[in-house]
Formats: structure tokens, sequence, C-alpha cells
């Protein structure tokens, strides 16, 4: 892989800048599978565009001083999705780009899922999904105990809205009027199994959110603009959380991975992967 | 010297060796010569061999109290000097005695409902921000009803969250029967990379033992128990993670226990005495990272193990001690515990003696590794 060199760490406010940055996520997102021969591309290519906001836009962290103590706090619960967070972090600056390619191979940093005490800049341990969110209201409490301004986010997938405890904790979420915690859903109405709706229906997921407190955003969920916008009124929101609601094609920018459920934990081999980055116009 | 003083000239005179037991004896040293004490059998005086710190009043009128009591008691003190404790509970803050600790510090208490798999990923957020959070409810609920959360928010990640259990085993909640039984959760728990797992066994021993948790830094187990139990040990007695206590000296057999078995063992002890048999007693603990040294030192010296727990014996405290002899020092060992079976409904004494946790089942097995050998 020839790897790009790392984009400039500061906020990017530039949607056209962003929108590249998407891109180049993309990019990684089929290298790294490919070259681990295994691996999440679907949820990782829906969720590249919120992924690119909130790292290089809205997230205030700095990614040569991960444990900086009032950074904002990202968790991915969908885990099984870290290449895309990989990707987003080794171009805003926490490790080398090259190390991407190590991904899910004996002895990297870049475990299958994402592991907090393997690299830094990654705050919780998922892949078991549905527990993200009780780690977020947990970080959330905490920064408030400490009177700290800082804001958590929790990026997790539409199927893992399936789990039980991402109830218990929408509820307690609202119980302690957590305003400094962020969800995002990335609903891009896939999953293993096939689609939501005959897997089993979690809609209407806004009124479920409503009905538990929380205050609901639904959104393009591949509009750099709207996402930041998004995310921007949510920081205003005072006594309760947000959640973003991101619709999201799975598989996004491939023609060949869109809405497909098998490219949910299905590496591309050479040949396909020559024809996703033809899509993603990399040559 | 805490056994009864007026007895204490019977003590003195050496205790008759009975003729089978002799035969016993021999016979271990016929079969298994490599595993057994090199130095010639003989039964000890018994004036000495109980460790002088415990409770002098252990066998007579032993007053007894509620570990959990030292638990909450614990935390108090523990909130007041360490402002990063926070303390989660899934509504049983009252049964658990963290209401105490919540009248005192209400800021730094969270309430999630009856949410346990929440509770632990909460406590790892918090973990994560750098509180000290001690979760607490009913043993079955802080480790079965959570486990994959326990095992991928907190043991995982080496999130620094104590998972506090309370109504553990059935000794606490034997009327509730098999439901509210937690006789799974050593297992649970130990099996766990990154997780310590200790068991006090008296209410003062809880109470050093939720001190010393929070000088551990990561995830650990404490379980402990609601109803009043004798108290076995003093301020005095020592107490350190990862160090098993030898609170009777012996030769001739080593009693492994652990929480209210302790109570039970030394107990055993006494009555093995009168029978002439010299038992050594180990309080063990603490079941990971478990005290190899004492343990394979007591099979070296005494040739045969009995452990006993308030637990299923698949993978308990008595596997735990088994595994760590197989390499180094395998003897014959018996467990005490619960085999294979869910518990019932019934009270406290009845339970005990159904599933054969009395110091009187201690007795009987003792005997019985010493003919096994």
């Amino acid at each position: 892989m020839k790897v790009d060199e790392a984009i400039r760490t500061e906020k990017i406010t530039d949607v056209s800048e962003l929108k590249e940055i998407a891109r180049k996520l993309r990019v990684d997102i089929i290298k790294m599978t490919n070259a681990a021969g295994s691996g999440h591309p679907g949820g990782s290519l829906s969720s590249a565009d919120i992924v690119a906001v909130l790292y290089f836009n809205i997230l205030n962290h700095k990614p040569k001083n991960p444990k900086w103590e009032d950074r904002d706090v990202f968790i991915l619960s969908k885990g099984h999705c870290c290449p895309v967070v990989y990707s987003a972090m080794a171009r805003s600056g926490y490790f080398p780009i090259e190390e991407l390619l190590t991904l899910r191979k004996l002895g990297s940093r870049l475990q299958g899922h994402p592991h907090c005490r393997d690299l830094n800049g990654i705050e919780a341990s998922t892949g078991s999904l549905g527990q993200g969110l009780s780690i977020a209201i947990g970080a959330a409490l905490g920064i408030r105990l400490d009177k700290r301004k800082s804001r958590v986010y929790c990026l997790m997938g539409d199927g893992e809205q399936q789990e039980g405890q991402i109830w218990e904790a929408a509820m307690s979420a609202t119980h302690y009027k957590l305003d400094n915690l962020c969800g995002i859903v990335d609903r891009n109405r896939l999953q293993i199994d096939g689609f939501t709706k005959d897997v089993m229906d979690y809609e209407p997921l806004e009124e479920k959110y409503r009905s538990f407190g929380w205050n609901v955003i639904t959104i393009d969920g591949h509009d750099i603009s709207a996402l930041i916008k998004a995310f921007n009124r949510a920081k205003r929101v005072k006594g309760k959380p947000t959640v973003i609601i991101a619709d999201t094609i799975k598989g996004k920018g491939i023609s060949f991975m869109e809405n497909v459920a098998v490219w949910h934990g299905q590496a591309p081999n050479d040949e396909q992967m020559k024809k996703a980055l033809n899509d993603l116009g990399e040559h | 010297m805490f056994w009864d003083r007026k007895k204490e000239e019977t003590f003195k005179k050496k205790p008759e060796i009975k003729p089978e037991l002799k035969i016993i004896k021999e016979k271990i040293l016929e079969k298994r010569p490599e595993l057994v004490i090199k130095k010639p059998l003989k039964i000890k005086e018994v004036e000495g061999k109980y460790n002088p710190t415990l409770n002098e009043n252990l066998f007579g009128e032993v007053e007894k109290a509620k570990t959990r009591d030292g638990f909450g008691e614990a935390l108090v003190k523990l909130g007041g000097i360490n402002e990063k404790v926070v303390v989660l509970s899934a509504d049983l803050a009252h049964s658990v005695r963290t209401m105490w600790f919540q009248q005192k510090f209400p800021e730094r208490f969270f309430q999630v409902g009856i949410a346990e798999a929440n509770m632990t990923g909460v406590a790892a957020g918090l973990a994560r921000m750098g509180k000290i959070p001690f979760m607490a409810t009913f043993g079955v609920f802080a480790t079965g009803r959570n486990w994959d959360q326990v095992r991928m928010s907190i043991a995982y990640p080496k999130m620094n969250v104590k998972i506090c259990a309370s109504h553990t085993g059935v000794f606490s909640v034997g009327a509730d029967g098999a439901s509210h039984q937690s006789t799974e959760d050593i297992t649970l728990m130990r099996v766990l990379p990154n997780m310590t797992v200790i068991i006090p066994c008296d209410k003062l021993e809880t109470y050093k033992a939720t001190f010393a948790t929070a000088e551990i830094f990561g995830p650990v187990y404490l379980r402990f128990g609601r109803e009043g139990m004798p108290v076995v040990t003093t301020e005095e007695t020592p107490f350190k993670v990862g160090r098993a206590e030898t609170f009777r000296e012996g030769d001739d057999v080593s009693i492994i226990a652990c929480g209210p078995m302790v109570y039970e063992a030394l107990v055993a002890s006494k009555k093995l005495e009168k029978e002439g048999i010299d038992a050594r007693v180990i309080n063990n603990h603490t079941i990971k990272p478990m005290d190899k040294k004492t343990i394979v030192k007591a099979a070296r010296e005494t040739g045969a193990i009995v452990t006993a727990e308030e637990h299923q014996v698949l993978g308990g405290m008595g596997s735990s001690v088994a595994e760590a002899l197989s390499n180094d020092n395998p003897v014959p060992i018996k467990m005490i515990g619960i085999y294979n079976r869910f518990g019932e409904s019934g009270n406290f004494k009845d339970l005990q003696k159904a599933l054969g946790l009395t110091s009187d089942n201690i007795v009987k097995t003792v005997k019985e590794v010493l003919r096994s050998h």
C-alpha cells in the first residue's frame, strides 16, 4: 500500500476537505481488510463520514497525548467497525499510517476488535455488542463529577439496538440528565443475517429514544454538513442526552458492497480490492 | 491463646495415638513415600498450634457479625480517605450495605436500578475516568447475570473496578432457594484473566479486604455474605492479599478453607485433636493470585489436603488448590463443597447439613483422605 501523508491534526471545517478525508478512510478500510484477509468493511464504510467529522472537526483531542485530561471521549460500541476508527486515528496522528496494515495480525496493536490496553486513544475494549453506551454513561458521570467540560460520544450500530443493555443504558442516561453525552446510531439497516427489519425490527427507533427522554436528531449520515450541524446542536441541549440517528448505506462508496449483507464481515480479495479502490477514485 | 483456658491443662498432655490411625499412617509411607513427610510421624502437642491472633472465644461463645457490615463500614471509611472512590448499586443498597456510603457521600453514589449489565458498563466508564468504582449487589447478579459485561468491559481492559458480592453461597440466602444462592461465582470470576478474587472469612477480614482492594490497581472480585457469621479473626490477625494465613499448625493433614468454612475448619481441627489427628488449617482467602508457596508447603509437609468452600467444587477454590499442586507436589486431595447440584430453600443449619458444609463433614473427610493414601 502506498500510504498517504498524515493529514494535519487541527480541526478541519471545510466540507470538501472532510469529504476527502472520509474517502481516504474508505480507501484504508478496503486496504486494511484486504491485507488482513478478514474484518468488517460494510459497517466501517457506512460510518466513515460520521467518524471523519468526529475525529477531524468535533472531538477535542490531542493525538500525540491520548490521555490528555480534558479530551472528549469517543467510544466505538460497534467494535467490529474498528478499521474506520483505526484509520481516523492514524490519519489524525495517533500512530504511523503504515501500521494500519498490521490489522488483525499477531502482535499488532490493531486488534480485530479494539482493545484499550493495546492502543492508546481507544477508550474501551468493545466487540461484544450493546456495552459501549453504558461505558459512555460511566465516563460522562465521571467527567461531571470532576466538573470538567469534556463531552462523550458513543457510536453504535443499528442492529446493536436489539441488545437489552442499550435500553438499560438509555434509561439511566436520562435519569442522570447527561447532556454531556451524545450517542450516534449508524442506521444502515443491515446486519449479518439480513435486513434489520426482517431479523428483529427495532423501529420506530426515534420514538423509542424520545420516549426514553432523549433529544433525537435524524440526519443523512453521509451528509458532512448535516453531521457537523447535528453534533453542534447536540452540544447546546441541556438536561438530557442526545442521540443522532444517522441514516446510512452499508458498504457506502463501493458499488458491489452497498446494501449487501455479506460485506458485513467479509474482506475483499485482491481483485475486489482493485474494483473497490477504483470506485473510490483511487488508482 | 483463645481456647478454653480451663481446659488448657488437658492440652498439655500428649494425646494418645489411636491404633487404627497408626496403621493409616504406616500405609501412607508405604504407598507414596515421596509424597509424605520425610520426618518420623508423631503427633505433637496441641499447645501453641493455633494462630495466637485469632479470636479467643473461637471455641466458646463466639460472637457473630455480618460480613456485609464489614464491607459497608469499610466503604464509608474509604470514601472519606479517597475521593476517587465511587459506589454503584443495582437497587440493593440497603441489603449490601452501600447505603451507608450513599448517606455520607451522595454525589459519589450511583443508583442504576435493577440493571446489572448497565451497572457493570457504567462502572467501567467511571474507572476509565480515573475513579475507583465499587459495584455491589448479590453474588448471582454481580457475577452471573452480567458475566460477559464483566469479561469485556472490566476484566479484558483491566478496568479498576471492584466487583463486590454480598449474599453469596448458601448460608446467606438459604430460604430464598437456588435462584439466589450464588454457588458458581468463584469459578466464574477466577477464570477471567486480570481478575483478583478475595473471599474474607469474617466481618473483620471483610473490612480489611475491602480496604485492600482499593490498593490494587485492576479488577477485583470480593465475596462476602449476609448472615451473622462467627468472628474468627481479630484486628491483629494479619491480612495480605495473595498470602494465605495458617490459622493452625499441623503435620498430619491440611484443611484449606475460605469464607465461612474457615470457622468450620477450625472447629473440625479441634474435633480432630481429640482423635489424635493434627490438622493444619489454612485460611486461603485469596483464590487468585493464590499463595502457591503456602499451599505447596502444606502439601509437602502434611501429605494430604482437604479443601472446604461454600461453593461448587467444580472450578472453585478446591479446584484451584488442585491445579496449583498438580505440577509441583501432587498429594491426595478431597474437596468439600457443593457437588454438581443446585441448592434449595432451607434454613441455614438444615442446608449446611444437607450439603455437607459442616465441621463434622470436614472431620469425616479428613479421615477419608488419610485412608485413601
